[in-house]
Formats: C-alpha cells, structure tokens, sequence
C-alpha cells in the first residue's frame, strides 16, 4: 500500500544552505551537497531543493550546482527558484531532476504550467504555494517571491485552476508557521485537502517525528515536507542532520486503512 | 557488458547513468543506431505522455535498430515508466500506436468514491506476488520502489505479470516476456531496492 512520502526541504540562498523562520531570519546550515550526500545515506524519501535567491535576483538555477546534487541522488529530486521558462524545465529535467518546483510564474505565467506538462509531462510539474493569513481578517491567500507579494487569491482555487492547466502536484507551505517548530496548521491542511484528488504535499511547522505521523494519520497517504526537524536539533537547535530509519519511517508514514 | 541508455529526447538519462556507476557498470548514453548494436543491454526510459514519446522515438531514426536488436538479436531491454508502456499495444492516453512488443493496453486510473486514490500514482509503494523464478525481482517481495504515474498496463497473458502493487487495485508492477522486460516504478530512484532490479538486469543473457 502507498503510504505517505516524508521528504526534507532544503532552502539555498546564495549558494548555501540556510532555514529560515515565517521566510527571514536565515540561518546558515552548511553546503548543499554536503547535506544532499548524507540525506541519500539516510534513504529519504524524496529531496526538495528550493533556491530561494533566484527569482528573488531575476537569475537562473545554478545548474552546475543542482547537476552535481542529482548525480548524488538515488531518490526523486525536486527543485524549485529561478523556473521561467520552458528551456530551464528541459534542462532541469534532462539534468536528472524529477520535478520541477514553480512558484512565481504560477502567478504571473499560469500559461507556463500548461506548456511545461504537455512538454515533459504532469507528474514532474510542481506547483509551490506559500500561504499566509492575513494579519486582520485572517483571511487566506497565496504569496509569491519569498512571500513578499500577495496574490490576494485563495489557495485552493489556485491549486484548482493550476492542477486544470496540467500541474501534477501542489506543495503547499505555511509562511505563518515556517520555521517556528509549532506543528503543522491542520485547520489549513484539512480545508485544502479535503476534497482534493490530487498529490499535495505540506510543508511549514513540523515539530517532531511525532507530528508527521499526526499528519499522515490524519490525511494520508500525503507528501510531508520539513525543513528545521531535519536539519536542527536539541533545544540550542544546533545543524545535526537526521531523519528517521526505516522502521521508524514505516512508522510513521504508514496509512491505516 | 555495455548497457545503452536509449537517448530519443525524453527521459531522464543521467539518472540511469548515475545508478549503474554505482554499481561500478560502464554505461553509454546512445543515440545513435550503431550505438544500439554495440549495446549488450538496453534501457528505454520514459518520462510524459504515451503518445509524445512514440512521436520522440518513431522520429529519433533509432526504431529500425532497436527492433533488430530487441526482436531479432533478443537482447535484454528494460523499458522504465512510459518507457515500459509504450512496449504495449495502445494507451487510454493517446491515439497513437504503441510498440506492440508485448499484446496489452495501457489503462488509466479510475477515481473511486469508496477509495481515496489520489492521481497520480506518486510514491514509495511495494510490490509483492513475484513469480518466484524470476530473476529481475529476486527476493524483492515487499520492497518498496518509488511509483509516479496516471497509467498502468494491462497484458493480454496475465502470465507474463512479475510483480504486482497495491493502488486503488491490484496492478502490474513488472512486466516480461523472454528478452524484453517492463518496470512501472523508477529502479533508478529507488534507493539499494531500485540498484537491486538493475543489478538483476543485467545478469539477464
């Protein structure tokens, strides 16, 4: 039986590797392919990989940087940043990366969606959409460009429209709980998913091993992302990267049905 | 040994590159027909839809060379996803005709009201019921290999079904018949399970 995929998200800034808390305070965590060599001893699941100065700095991915990455790599590779165009997806994906990540051009260039899965097919085509509340009406909507911009649109009639243009995957991430080690918002997880029939994978809060299995026991099989968990550790939160053995995997991530 | 990776313009070559280097096999990227003859294995892999990769490789100028090789010289092919659909006859995905290697069609997935199903079929399943003769998935009852697709086969002779996964139904995982063998799953980005299938492949004669 599928059970729900648990895969660590690792954001690039500049060439390093950095996490960061509600999308700033970026913290320096190490070098990317040094990271990506030991999550592929710990058989994760899958690897996201999203290089959040590209867009932000109008330039492409580093594809010297993320074709030494997926050389590495013996499981799906998913990357994100700096996506605009159709030649980058062909190149991403002839430099053996399974999916792409796109975040901005999902907003301003839905037409790209729809080029990208007839080209290389909607299994590898992922949009990414940063949610945040708003401060007041704590009313939903999507952000873009490291959440600096608002879309003022819902997150679900976005993923809607996006899964229609040919998209195979939405990864939703929660700006509000990025970072904060708070658990994942299930009130927003459950309104998105629920009568969803398409792949979604969630991101933004996770808190423990035990959180992740909160999750996919409750809306598995399911794609469960996080950054800090994997890559801090103990209360002065020092770089120890982990993630759970097989056993304890299978644990965690298996759905009852 | 020299294993071709059959390059048509679709699918993720590298990745099969790095995976036999693992497993220290030399490996070339052909795209070219002599390339082909040179190969003692093949693998045609596959990424997208069913018919834009018969337009890929019908065009690539590779397909009198690959059928004299598959159908003819019986060398051991190893078709990966789409790869592995398109031996068959015809998909629900599109109009064209497939490769017809092995008699079946390709079906896509039903959304069911009594079982949550998502589409597509994305991630780590395991395969079970392997016909214990078989070589290629030896003693990998139960191991879990990473799964994306929409479509699934069907073959005409349910003998020729190696292996089976658990999705919504109970469909064929591997598929083979003599020289020319089929995976729906990525062997490729499977982790030690995935390097285990390509391993086994290879002592296919």
């Amino acid at each position: 039986m599928l059970r729900s995929r648990l895969s660590p998200c690792l954001l690039i800034n500049d060439g390093a590797l950095v996490k960061s808390i509600n999308f700033s305070n970026y913290k320096y965590v190490g070098d990317p392919l040094n990271a990506v060599r030991i999550f592929n001893e710990l058989y994760v699941d899958e690897i996201i990989i999203l290089d959040i100065s590209a867009s932000k700095n109008n330039r492409k991915p580093d594809f010297d940087l993320i074709s030494n990455i997926s050389s590495q790599c013996r499981m799906p590779l998913c990357y994100g940043g700096g996506i605009n165009d159709l030649d980058t997806i062909k190149k991403l994906i002839s430099l053996g990366v399974e999916k792409v990540s796109i975040g901005k051009s999902s907003f301003d260039n839905p037409e790209l969606i729809k080029k990208a899965s007839k080209l290389v097919g909607s299994q590898s085509i992922v949009c990414c959409l940063d949610i945040a509340r708003s401060r007041f009406s704590r009313k939903l909507s999507c952000r873009f460009l490291n959440g600096k911009k608002d879309s003022r649109k819902h997150p679900l009639l976005v993923a809607e429209e996006l899964i229609n243009l040919g998209a195979g995957e939405i990864l939703f991430q929660s700006i509000d709980n990025d970072g904060k080690k708070c658990g994942y918002d299930q009130k927003l997880i459950r309104s998105l998913t629920e009568n969803t029939n398409y792949p979604v994978t969630v991101l933004g809060g996770a808190s423990s091993y035990e959180n992740i299995k909160e999750i996919s026991d409750n809306f598995g099989p399911i794609g469960i992302s996080a950054g800090s968990i994997f890559v801090f550790q103990g209360i002065h939160s020092a770089v120890l990267i982990n993630y759970p053995d097989a056993f304890e995997k299978k644990r965690l991530t298996t759905v009852k049905i | 040994m020299n294993v071709g990776i059959i390059n048509y313009g679709i699918g993720n070559v590298s990745a099969f590159k790095y995976a036999f280097k693992k497993l220290n096999c030399e490996t070339h990227i052909v795209d070219k027909p002599e390339q082909i003859s040179n190969s003692t294995h093949l693998i045609l892999p596959g990424v997208g839809s069913f018919d834009y990769a018969m337009e890929l490789i019908n065009q690539s100028g590779l397909m009198n060379s690959i059928s004299e090789n598959v159908l003819l010289k019986k060398k051991p092919i190893l078709g990966v996803c789409v790869g592995m659909q398109i031996i068959f006859e015809i998909s629900e995905e599109g109009k064209k005709e497939g490769l017809g290697w092995i008699k079946g069609e390709v079906k896509q997935f039903q959304l069911s009201n009594t079982k949550k199903i998502n589409i597509p079929h994305m991630g780590w399943n395991t395969i079970k019921n392997i016909e214990s003769e078989n070589k290629l998935c030896k003693n990998l009852d139960g191991h879990e290999f990473y799964f994306l697709h929409s479509y699934y086969c069907v073959p005409e002779n349910n003998d020729l079904i190696i292996s089976t996964t658990e999705y919504g139904s109970e469909i064929c995982a591997v598929v083979q018949k003599n020289n020319i063998s089929g995976c729906q799953f990525h062997p490729e980005k499977s982790h030690d399970s995935g390097l285990k299938v390509l391993s086994n492949f290879l002592e296919i004669q």
